[in-house]
């Protein structure tokens, strides 16, 4: 008699293939503290470098990281850099580390990440492991007193539409497809040993002000602002390029419709002809004609990234415009005073 | 009578203020290596990598553990992870180099023994000890360099002196720094938060201000000149601008920040246009 508390080790096995969906991506201070360093020391330069952890139910534990070292546009680089990979991570392994990779992160600068080479690097991760995340982090906005880390996750259908590589509109008027959908950001918690936080209380003391309060608190955010927007129209320039290709190739399809119903007609007056002098109706279709050759409809991808991007520079301009409001109604109460 | 009277044990000084400061992370790595240590070792061993600052001081940026083999009287380390590990370290930042090297728990015989294996590699190691075990109840992070015993002219044995330590960090550091602190975080703080916690702090510093003045006033605390001259210098810092000036400048920066915010939300508008317009769009 099967009791429903203990269930048959059929079912615990068929429901092990459900994997839930992940939800947290949890890290530890030390990650975030070395992916800070490291962003910081190269920058304005775009580094990155590989993330380890744990894969736990619907969190993502991030345990520790390494650094990639610059790679050189070389071709024996490549076998350089898979060793460095593999030397690293059997060293951290003697110590007791978890070594299993669990996505990698990238440096950026003012938010411009969105590129065919992060989701093509999505892909290739996404092939090996199960769920992996890729973690970026803005060391430009740390001057302006944020910490600018985001964890990034291709959504699922996006991911099924890439392997077909199919972006056709129809394809993403099924799937309900926009623009945002292409990246999911995943919400982060930050975890720390309780050692660590003994240590970080005894060492610290609480000051009341510190420096990153000050760089807050600046009142002059004009050139932040300037870079944004000047990305911000570049942005729109690849945008309008790519409307413009649409728009051609449109023009050019609804020419070949046209073309096609004359030639179709022309034909059909010929059968008619032929009928009435008994003759064998010629087909309708012609395959060598040029105009029926389907033309081949641009792919949506890239205005996708494109109209991202653009999407990311507005919500960072609303973001710091934000800040100064606040900042400009402080200054003014204190001068009333 | 040829010989010297005395001969006196003597030490010498330590060189000229040698001081090292220590980068948070560097803590942060050995707490984790201690967590992480195999269950048989008491202790975790390892390196410290980084640079000397042009005036002396040692800057102590990266470490990573190494595996070591501990019995009652000798200590034995992994050489050759260790070289392995510098130079992979190496290869993402070549300006690192060893400075030293640390240990979780106090400074034991074995100590010395590694701290002349370390001499070999690098000019007067720091030797860091970080006690994880809180054996005096309080979290200590000490640093020491090796200074020598000699009694007359011969070298006697070295000591351990402990030398000044500073723990530093970056800016950047310190934004994530409320976030590090508790054991865990449930999300990380936005812009507008940040901004708010940061006017808390400001505003709680205005009212101290205002409670020591007020004291000051009614006599009820001695007034320091110092601090009176330096507030006096503050409040003379707002520059003295006639009020419609200073109004006339608000409102411009205010007009400014609308103005983009607005431009961002016609982007934004344009941008769904566009989408809709490229995905809906079919020739029958």
């Amino acid at each position: 008699m099967a009791n429903t508390a203990t269930r048959s080790f059929l079912q615990v096995a068929v429901t092990e293939e459900a994997t839930p969906p992940l939800r947290v991506v949890q890290i530890e201070g030390l990650v975030i503290l070395k992916i800070i360093k490291h962003c910081k020391e190269f920058s304005p330069a775009l580094v990155t470098g590989q993330l380890l952890g744990l894969d736990v139910g619907s969190v993502l534990e991030v345990t520790n990281c390494f650094p990639f070292p610059i790679r050189e546009e070389d071709e024996e680089v490549e076998a350089e850099g898979a060793n460095y990979q593999l030397e690293m991570m059997r060293c951290l392994r003697e110590v007791n580390v978890d070594n299993n990779t669990v996505g990698w992160y990238q440096s950026t600068m003012f938010g411009s990440f969105q590129t065919v080479e992060l989701i093509e690097t999505f892909m290739n991760y996404q092939e090996n492991i199960r769920r992996c995340v890729c973690i970026i982090y803005d060391p430009s906005r740390a001057n302006q007193g944020v910490l600018a880390l985001k964890a990034l996750k291709l959504s699922d259908t996006f991911m099924e539409l890439y392997r077909t590589n199919n972006f056709k509109g129809e394809k993403l008027r099924e799937k309900n497809l926009s623009f945002v959908d292409i990246f999911e950001e995943i919400p982060i918690k930050v975890s720390n040993s309780a050692l660590i936080s003994a240590f970080m209380t005894e060492l610290e003391a609480d000051i009341p002000v510190t420096q990153c309060d000050y760089d807050r608190l600046h009142l002059s955010t004009s050139p932040i602002l300037e870079r944004n927007v000047e990305f911000l129209i570049e942005c729109m320039d690849d945008l309008s390029m790519e409307q413009q290709k649409f728009q051609f190739y449109y023009r050019n399809l609804s020419r070949q419709e046209a073309q096609k119903q004359a030639w179709l007609q022309k034909r059909r007056a010929e059968n008619v002809a032929r009928k009435n002098a008994g003759e064998e109706p010629l087909p309708e279709e012609d395959p060598t004609n040029p105009i029926f050759k389907p033309i081949p409809e641009p792919s949506r991808l890239d205005s996708f990234l494109v109209t991202n991007q653009i999407a990311n520079y507005c919500n960072q301009i609303n973001g710091v415009a934000g800040q100064s409001f606040s900042r400009l109604y402080l200054m003014k109460a204190l001068h009333e005073k | 009578m040829g010989s010297s009277g005395q001969t006196v044990l003597q030490y010498v000084p330590s060189p000229a203020s040698v001081s090292a400061k220590v980068h948070p992370l560097v803590i942060f790595n050995i707490c984790d290596c201690y967590v992480r240590r195999p269950d048989q070792a008491e202790r975790v061993i390892g390196t410290l990598l980084g640079s000397v600052l042009p005036d002396g001081t040692v800057d102590i940026r990266n470490s990573y553990a190494v595996p070591h083999n501990e019995s009652s009287d000798q200590v034995a380390l992994d050489i050759d992870y260790h070289q392995n590990m510098l130079t992979s370290h190496q290869k993402v930042n070549p300006k690192e180099a060893i400075v030293g090297w640390f240990s979780t728990g106090g400074v034991i015989g074995g100590s010395a023994l590694i701290h002349e294996f370390y001499s070999r590699e690098v000019n007067n190691p720091i030797h860091l000890t970080v006690d994880t075990e809180f054996r005096t109840g309080n979290a200590s992070i000490k640093a020491f360099v090796s200074v020598g015993l000699s009694l007359g002219d011969q070298q006697l044995a070295a000591q351990f002196q402990e030398i000044p330590l500073d723990l530093r960090m970056v800016e950047a550091e310190q934004i994530g720094f409320d976030v590090l602190k508790p054991t865990i975080v449930d999300k990380l703080p936005n812009d507008l938060e940040g901004m708010e916690a940061t006017m808390e702090r400001l505003l709680a510093l205005i009212d101290d201000v205002y409670k020591y003045v007020d004291d000051v006033v009614e006599g009820r605390i001695a007034p320091d000149n110092k601090i009176g001259r330096f507030l006096s210098d503050t409040v003379a810092a707002l520059p003295k601008l006639s009020p419609n000036a200073f109004d006339k400048l608000v409102n411009d920066s205010l007009q400014d920040q609308l103005l983009l915010l607005y431009l961002s939300s016609i982007t934004r508008t344009q941008l769904s246009l566009a989408e809709k317009l490229n995905t809906a769009a079919q020739i029958l």
